[in-house]
């Protein structure tokens, strides 16, 4: 901070600003930049042939159809989630209201894996309702149930958070102003205040997207990590490493990355129609 | 549609916004709210609008309980303080929102919808604006819109809440006279909220003064400034100045007063305070006077003099060329005539507006 500082004082050079934006440059581009490209340079180190085949093993392709489903299904529930806490956070006054704010925020603190063992202890074979769910043939531990839930407590927050200062700033002038009009709730809700958050909805759901398809530590203690059935593709990346499947490991890595690198392209075009 | 408010009253959290509100607004009748700022106005029209709700009392439009009929039901016409378009959709979409959102059944066509914002444009003036959006719009117009996107529905009751509060002094005087001829020609009951005194009398029928959740009085102009019916009222229109006098069978008497000029009043023996405007109060040169004249300022028409006894420190206002202006410079002494005033029984209080339940709520005159 004090560093910070100094570079205001006067008689100070420009130095500092220009020391300061060249470190972050370098920091960035050993921390960020020298990995991502790492990935890439070690996944087709075998060539494009070897490439292919890593990346169209079943195991590996099942992966990405795990992870892509869970994705798919996590994303809409959130987003449904996200849009009715903030609305009604940013819209009523009602007993609960801070805490409900509070419990949307615990999934940001609380590490995954602590998430993770929650689940387990609840929902598993020596579970509190384990012995129920048993009775009933139902099977939530290691199967895509218990996955979808970890990640949807993990992706929780994303969507409530980006909505609700928008709709806070926003106030409610213009729905009672439609409501005056005769619009009746639905039409109040898609046809003004949809079209107001759309854009802080899409970046929500971005950033949702990106945490469902990387989710690691939580997922690894519910999915119990089984080969062509529960293993997203974060998980099967970790096992081809184990496995000193290096080359495998790096090429399933780069599929996560592209993800990744795609995700970021459409934040970034998000954030600029902002 | 007369509008008839009874008894209403109304609190958040343990605070009282509303007290007692008694009104009854006459079919195409034209009502200023007008009140200092926390009053309970924009509380009273959103209850009226049915965004939100009584804890006790009545509202009767055109003899139906419009209490238990939905917002959406009542086809009122607000208009918010700060416009509230809808950023999204163009000047004309924003117009014709109120007649796309009514169910399949009664919603006219799209040629009767564009039809009628085209009539509804040209009507505002503003013909060549219908494709941009609000945020292209200066506060003039975005106010046209506003109240295009409010009349479309052709509301019977009209409900304007400051609709002139963001604009410039010029753009305001052209807009009331513009909104007179809306409400004349729409022949609608329109009830609006202002801040502005000029604004209130010159627009409407009658004027009603809020103060702290209470109607303090309902008249017009010079009925509102020569019979003021509280102390709030007098202050709230510009009386200043509180002179403690005692009343006398009827005459108003204290050192160094000319009440010549003052109406007898039938009001008991016994202290009294004296509400005066700057400008009522004639200054009369007096080498004894009781008040000394420590400052003196002019705006070139106007000479304001500020004036002390000692005890109490007030100015007054003058035309800097009257007779009596002459030779008044600061260390002269003066005594004073009102021209006009109202008296209200009892001691003056010291903290102006925060005691005015001391004084009895209605003035008596002769
Ligand atoms: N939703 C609310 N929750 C709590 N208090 C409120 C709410 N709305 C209004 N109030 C309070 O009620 C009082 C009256 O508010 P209101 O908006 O009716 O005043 P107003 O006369 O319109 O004032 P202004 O001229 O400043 O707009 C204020 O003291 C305000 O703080
Ligand atoms: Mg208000």
């Amino acid at each position: 901070m004090s560093t910070l500082a100094l570079s205001h004082a006067p008689g100070q050079s420009r130095r500092m600003p220009q020391l300061l934006i060249g470190l972050a440059f370098v920091l960035t581009a050993i921390f960020v930049v020298a990995p991502l490209a790492f990935i890439f340079w070690r996944a087709f180190a075998g060539g494009w042939a070897v490439y292919l085949a890593n990346i169209t093993d079943p195991l590996v392709l099942h992966a990405i159809w795990l992870t892509t489903l869970v994705a798919v299904i996590v994303v809409p529930v959130n987003v449904a989630f996200g849009i009715a806490a903030a609305w009604a956070i940013a819209r009523f006054r009602f007993p609960g209201r801070k805490l409900l704010m509070v419990l949307i925020e615990i999934p940001f603190s609380i590490s995954p894996i602590i998430a993770g063992i929650c689940y387990l202890l609840l929902y598993g074979r020596q579970g509190l309702l384990g012995p129920w769910l048993a009775a009933h043939d139902l099977k939530i531990m290691f199967a895509l149930p218990g996955i979808l839930l970890v990640t949807m407590f993990v992706t929780a927050p994303f969507v409530a958070r980006e909505v609700l200062p928008l709709m806070q700033a926003q106030g409610s002038e213009q729905e009672q102003a439609a409501v005056t009009l005769g619009a009746r709730g639905w039409q109040v809700f898609s046809r003004v205040t949809l079209p107001n958050i759309r854009w802080a909805l899409l970046y929500g759901a971005v950033l949702c997207t990106a945490r469902a398809v990387g989710e690691f530590g939580g997922v690894s203690v519910v999915s119990g990590s089984i080969r062509g059935q529960t293993n997203t593709l974060p998980l099967q990346i970790e096992l081809m490493f184990n496995d000193l499947n290096t080359t495998g490991a790096f090429a399933a890595a780069s599929t996560l990355t592209v993800i990744a690198l795609v995700v970021l392209v459409i934040k970034a075009v998000l954030e600029s129609r902002r | 549609m007369s509008i008839v408010i009874e008894h209403m009253t109304k609190s958040f959290d343990g605070t009282s916004v509303l007290r007692g509100i008694d009104l009854t607004i006459e079919s195409g009748e034209l009502v200023a709210l007008l009140g200092p700022s926390g009053s309970g106005k924009t509380t009273l029209l959103k209850i009226i609008a049915g965004l939100d709700w009584p804890d006790a009392g009545g509202l009767r439009v055109h003899g139906a309980d419009w209490l238990h009929l939905a917002a959406q039901d009542r086809r009122i016409g607000f208009v918010f303080q700060h416009y509230a378009l809808f950023p999204h959709m163009t000047v004309r979409d924003n117009i014709a929102f109120g007649l796309t959102v009514r169910p399949r059944a009664e919603r006219p066509g799209k040629a009767v919808i564009a039809a009628k914002v085209n009539q509804l444009l040209e009507f505002l003036q503003i013909g060549h604006l219908g494709d941009r959006y609000p945020t292209q719009l200066s506060g003039g117009q975005r106010q046209r819109v506003a109240l295009g996107r409010a009349l479309a529905i052709e509301p019977t009751v009209l409900l304007l809440d400051e609709p002139f509060g963001a604009l410039d002094a010029a753009v305001r005087r052209d807009l009331r006279a513009w909104l007179r001829e809306v409400h004349d020609e729409t022949g609608s009951t329109t009830i609006f909220v202002t801040h502005d005194q000029e604004e209130a009398f010159e627009l409407a029928d009658r004027v009603v003064v809020m103060g702290e959740g209470r109607i303090e009085q309902i008249g017009n102009a010079d009925q509102i400034h020569d019979h003021p019916a509280s102390p709030f009222v007098a202050r709230f229109m510009g009386a200043t100045i509180e002179l403690p006098v005692m009343l006398n069978a009827g005459r108003t008497e204290a050192q160094g007063l000319d009440a010549s000029r003052l109406q007898r009043r039938a009001l008991p023996d016994g202290p009294g305070t004296l509400f005066l405007r700057p400008a009522d109060v004639t200054p009369l040169a007096d080498p004894s006077g009781r008040w000394q004249i420590v400052r003196r300022t002019s705006n070139g028409a106007l000479l304001r003099l500020e004036l002390t006894d000692g005890a109490q420190h007030f100015g007054i206002d003058l035309p800097r060329r009257a007779p009596e202006a002459q030779g008044l410079s600061p260390g002269a002494r003066v005594n004073l005539r009102p021209e006009a005033g109202t008296i209200f029984p009892g001691p003056r209080t010291s903290q102006p507006t925060a005691a005015t339940t001391e004084f009895p709520r209605k003035e008596k005159s002769l």
